[in-house]
């Protein structure tokens, strides 16, 4: 059984604190070895017994990624009957993300939705009678991907890598249109010009890929953040949104005191769910800091959650969030808290000053959080705002899944393989080879696929005569 | 139903035409020992070349070279009837080069027709034929217009653009094939009675001029090369060095396209006249005009027709405008002021056949013993013609005698490409077939065609033992050399670094292989030889193999690999009988698209247009479950 070597995180990250991220292939074992190491800094992967457990760190060159324990189960006793390693990573979702990108950086490639099922099918670990699921199975799970993955695309990052395509497309049209037509295109100069877009190219690739480390939505989490001025009952918010109906998975500590970031997963969903410092005009520098942290954080935002105080007036504060509200056009769900105490600022008070604040038409949800009053009324509209299809990815160019991610990133070598072909003056043919790569990665990223559009950029583009 | 006795003859095989696809096509079922007629609707008609006078090119230089590998005819001819010969894009990679010759047309005809005249086994017979003949879903003979009945065992539609052709300029409609010969209508309604869908497409071909109107000195002059590269690996490259004619250079210019745009209303093509639709990669001059409205000139090509005549044929000006426009038109071109038309241009429109409907054997899915070949498949070119008939021949032949088809795939040749593309995608235009096509192109190089073919072709029966002995030594001789070079050394000498210093290429650092210095951009194999003391004399096209295979091993070995894992996926059969609805998580369009192509194989569904990749992991869970059921668990490697 000739295969190449698939990894992916296996698990929701959001449950029980550990991810594990899986690989599967003839490769696993090696790619694993690669990269982990004992507490005493040994490679030991390769020597070990099937079916044994390893505590230890996974590195990333020299840096740690994550602290865990990583399994080996040789060919054929595994769930795909080939050798497969799980690694279980403590470090809660950013680490179980990191991790999967250090397999991948090691030359494993990640797999497609529904593929270890579909190996452990064809490698006769599943039974015969099970094909119809399993075909289903197959078919619903990439569905569901592509569903994500667009949704996940829409707007700004779904355009520029469409750009990007396209260019690189017309630049091979360009080379492709003279190798057909020789009489009619000429190449000089073409090598020339073509290093200096790769150079714009490359550098925003470079940008997108950057932008994509602190990706996130749905298969990561969705970046909520709770606003409100000091006392508003933010924290308590936190608390509940964490508490019993929901599974703590990890802390992500801010870099300071002021912002502490929790995975939370609620009803299915799971949210990176931001504590921020109250936002207040404030004079204190250490707080200023903080503060600002915390505008910065909530205009980054998938999703907001504003906490309002409705025993005290509105005040400065309160016109501030509403102006960042309205500025980062992001989804929110305001909550009038504290309705069990006398009303200063009424549900039509608040609706009137959004309304003025040019927010017209935003819910509002009277709630208790010292009663309970509402709170799974709350619940039910953040999942109806994630899946009502209302959530757009909010700080421009972010890449969200480790997949696109390495799309990007193998776009980005093939176009600096193209540079270094210029270089070393190598036929014009030649390069096409390393942009089509380029082409077909970022192609993987937007659902399109070459094969016709070369031929019908060639004839759209090009006079080719006869 | 007429009550008289018909008279029947019996052979094994009729190839209907005699184009570049036809001849190719019995030739092959010929040598191999089959009883062939060829029909023609002019036997004066025998492997006419009504468009362009040129065989070859980029891509369908491949071609050539590729059907010469296995046998066939084209290059041959073609070497012994050319007048001027060109290696086209030398400054660019080896997988690009390619050779393009200009045919003398009228001896290129008549040499094939000679050809098919000396061949035993197979006769020329002037005829249009009016029905096919099948019995049980197989084929079984064909009637002519005299009534008559030829029965058979195989047969090959090879009609080129001969069915229900119109030819179409201005308001002038005649119905009549290419070049004014009568147009074949009656088989296209007997091929729609046996089930076989028709589409229509449109081609056209420019006007020729008469040569003594031309002034010249107004043109570039485009030579031939100085030393001339044969088609046919069987041609001695020495009787090929001759003296050469010339083509001419010049262009349009926004008077032409003046002209042009004032008369739009009156081409058939906009008003709606011609149906059928054209290709975009030939555009006729008004196409031009229209589409790449920001380009002030085009070029004009002045190619000879042929010694014998002073005919000359103004390539890139192709055209379905009425005669007084391009009368009006070719004239405001330099050269051309005073240009007399012999032949004005036209476009034709004619009959082809859904190409979905066959499999990669050329043989139609549904009727067995029919096979197509050529432009009837949807084609366009006389080299894809060529090489399709050599293909349908060949399988037609295998298909008599009881032995395996030949089927090649997109790893092995252009041929593969262009079969596969035909079969496998939805074409809404004559096919073309492009270099950037072919996805594993480096591998699939004109030098190295007899490399890929000869043993495909000697085992079809088509080679000689002789030609392939020699083959096997050159093989031979490759791999010694390669693995030569890659072993022998060169010491960082005082001879060696001025050697270096001469080329302008770094310096030494300690001893290094051959090898490693042929890769270096500054150097080749060649260059070489004066540090390489213990290289053997080998053949020039010997030496070329080694110097590609090194110099570009990186992306070779790349392609490689990918062709490993296509292979894989071609290996892998799906059952004729499969019931695309039967299974479950296939999309709709899927289905639909699986249903109408009827893939051979797992490769071939995953290029269906439609198909995704889920799909296709999808239907190998369906193809594993039903293998389990089944005796031939051959292959499980995906």
């Amino acid at each position: 059984m000739v295969q190449d070597t698939i990894a992916a995180i296996s698990t929701a990250v959001s449950e029980a604190g550990i991810g594990i991220v899986r690989v599967s292939g003839p490769d696993a074992v090696c790619a694993a070895d690669g990269i982990f190491r004992t507490p005493k800094g040994r490679r030991i992967l390769q020597s070990v017994p099937s079916h044994t457990i390893h505590y230890g760190y996974i590195f990333d060159g020299d840096e740690t990624v994550d602290e865990v324990l990583v399994s080996v189960m040789r060919a054929p006793r595994s769930f795909t009957a080939e050798d497969t390693v799980e690694i279980n990573c403590h470090g809660g979702i950013l680490a179980t993300r990191r991790v999967l990108e250090t397999v991948l950086a090691a030359g494993v490639r990640p797999a497609e939705p529904g593929e270890f099922t579909k190996r452990a099918f064809l490698n006769g670990r599943i039974d015969l009678s099970q094909a119809e699921a399993v075909g289903l199975l197959i078919s619903a799970k990439n569905e569901y991907a592509l569903k994500n993955s667009v949704s996940q695309l829409k707007g700004s990052v779904l355009e520029a890598v469409r750009g990007l395509r396209g260019q690189i497309l017309l630049e091979i049209a360009r080379i492709e249109a003279a190798l057909d037509d020789p009489e009619h295109y000429s190449l000089d100069g073409v090598p020339e010009a073509l290093k200096e877009k790769i150079g714009v190219w490359e550098g925003q690739l470079k940008k997108l890929i950057d932008s994509a480390h602190d990706g996130r939505m749905i298969t990561e989490g969705i970046r909520t953040v709770i606003v409100g001025r000091p006392n508003a009952g933010k924290s308590s918010l936190m608390n509940y949104l964490a508490g019993a109906d929901c599974s703590i998975v990890t802390e992500v500590a801010g870099t300071t005191r002021d912002v502490l970031t929790q995975t939370v997963n609620l009803r299915g969903i799971t949210l990176l769910l931001t504590d921020t410092a109250g936002i207040r005009d404030t004079e204190d520098r250490v707080e200023k800091i903080g503060v600002e942290r915390a505008r910065e954080n909530a205009r980054n935002a998938d999703l907001l959650l504003y906490v309002v105080d409705s025993s005290a007036p509105l005040d400065e504060n309160d016109k501030e969030i509403m102006e960042l509200l309205r500025e980062s056009g992001t989804p929110a769900l305001v909550l009038l808290n504290k309705t069990d105490l006398e009303a200063a600022t009424t549900g039509e008070m608040l609706k009137a000053a959004l309304y003025e604040n040019g927010l017209a038409g935003q819910e509002v949800l009277p709630v208790s959080l010292t009663t309970g009053n509402g709170l799974s009324q709350a619940e039910e509209m953040i999942t109806q705002i994630v899946y009502g299809g209302r959530l757009q990815v909010s700080e421009g160019l972010t890449i969200t899944s480790v997949r696109q991610k390495n799309l990007l990133v193998s776009a980005r070598e093939s176009l600096l393989k193209t540079s270094k072909s210029i270089e070393l003056n190598m036929p014009e043919d030649f390069l096409t080879i390393d942009m089509m790569d380029a082409c077909e990665a970022l192609g993987d990223i937007t659902g399109e696929h070459a094969g016709e559009d070369l031929v019908n950029e060639i004839f759209s583009k090009f006079c080719m005569g006869k | 139903m007429s009550e008289k006795k018909k008279v029947v003859e019996q052979v094994d095989v009729v190839v209907i035409g005699a184009g570049h696809a036809g001849c190719e096509a019995a030739l092959a079922c010929a040598r191999l020992g089959l009883r062939t007629v060829i029909f023609t609707m002019s036997v004066d008609a025998i492997a006419l070349m009504p468009c362009n006078p040129s065989v070859g090119g980029s891509s369908k230089g491949h071609l050539v070279r590729e059907l010469d590998a296995l046998g066939g005819e084209m290059g041959r001819v073609i070497d012994r009837t050319f007048i001027q010969s060109r290696m086209l894009n030398v400054s660019k990679g080896p997988a690009v080069h390619s050779l393009r010759a200009q045919a003398d047309k009228a001896a290129y005809s008549r040499e094939m027709r000679r050809v098919l005249e000396e061949t035993p086994n197979l006769y020329i017979r002037q005829s249009e034929i009016m029905e096919i003949l099948t019995e049980e879903d197989r084929i079984s003979g064909v009637v002519i217009r005299s009534g008559m009945v030829y029965e058979c065992r195989a047969c090959i539609l090879c009609t080129g653009t001969y069915l229900r052709a119109k030819c179409i300029y201005g308001d002038v409609e005649t119905y009549t094939g290419p070049n004014g010969l009568e147009a074949a209508n009656h088989l296209t309604e007997s091929l729609k009675a046996h089930g076989i869908r028709m589409m229509r497409f449109k081609t056209g071909t420019p006007a020729r001029a008469d040569g003594r109107t031309i002034d010249y000195s107004k043109m570039t002059e485009q030579k031939g090369d100085e030393r001339v590269v044969p088609f046919s690996f069987e041609t001695d490259p020495e009787s090929v060095q001759k003296e050469q004619a010339s083509c001419w250079l010049t262009y349009t210019n926004e008077e032409t396209h003046r002209i042009i745009r004032e008369n739009l209303d009156r081409s058939p093509l906009y008003s709606g006249v011609i149906e059928g639709t054209g290709p975009r990669y030939c555009p006729s001059i008004e196409d031009k005009v229209v589409r790449f409205a920001d380009k002030d000139r085009h070029q004009v090509f002045i190619e000879p027709e042929g010694l014998s005549t002073n005919e000359m044929y103004i390539g890139g000006m192709s055209s379905s405008l009425p005669d007084d426009v391009q009368r009006a038109m070719y004239r405001t071109v330099p050269g051309l002021e005073n240009m007399e038309i012999v032949k004005n241009a036209y476009a034709i429109e004619y009959d082809c056949i859904d190409p979905s409907q066959l499999k990669a054997t050329l043989e139609f899915k549904n009727i067995a013993g029919l096979f197509g070949g050529g432009q009837i498949n949807g084609s366009s070119g006389y080299e894809e013609a060529a090489a399709q008939g050599l293909l349908a021949g060949i399988n037609a032949a295998m298909y008599c005698l009881g032995k395996e088809p030949l089927v090649i795939d997109r790893s092995e040749a252009y041929l593969g490409v262009l079969v596969d593309d035909l079969v496998t995608k939805e074409n809404t235009e004559p096919y073309r077939m492009m270099t950037s096509r072919a996805e594993y192109r480096l591998l699939l190089r004109q030098d190295n065609a007899d490399l890929r073919l000869t043993e495909k072709g000697y085992r079809a029966g088509l080679i000689s033992e002789e030609r392939w002995q020699k083959l096997c030594r050159k093989k031979e001789m490759i791999e010694a050399e390669t693995e030569r070079v890659n072993r022998a050394m060169v010491g960082a000498t005082k001879e060696v670094q001025l050697f270096m210093d001469e080329h302008e290429t770094p310096r030494l650092k300690s001893g290094c292989s051959v090898a490693e210095l042929i890769r270096r951009p500054e150097l080749d194999y060649e260059a070489l030889s004066p540090i390489d003391p213990d290289r053997p004399s080998l053949p020039a096209d010997v030496c070329e193999q080694v110097n590609i295979n090194i110099k570009y091993e990186g992306y070779i070995e790349r392609q490689r690999r990918q062709v490993e894992q296509f292979k894989k996926l071609e290996k892998r059969q799906i059952p004729g009988d499969i019931d695309y609805s039967a299974i479950a998580g296939l999309r709709i369009e899927a289905r639909q698209k699986l249903d109408k192509f009827r893939p051979a194989s797992v490769g071939q569904a995953s290029r269906i247009s439609g198909v995704s990749p889920a799909d296709i992991s999808v239907l190998l869970v369906w193809l594993q479950a039903n293998a389990g059921k089944k005796e031939d668990i051959n292959d499980r490697e995906l």
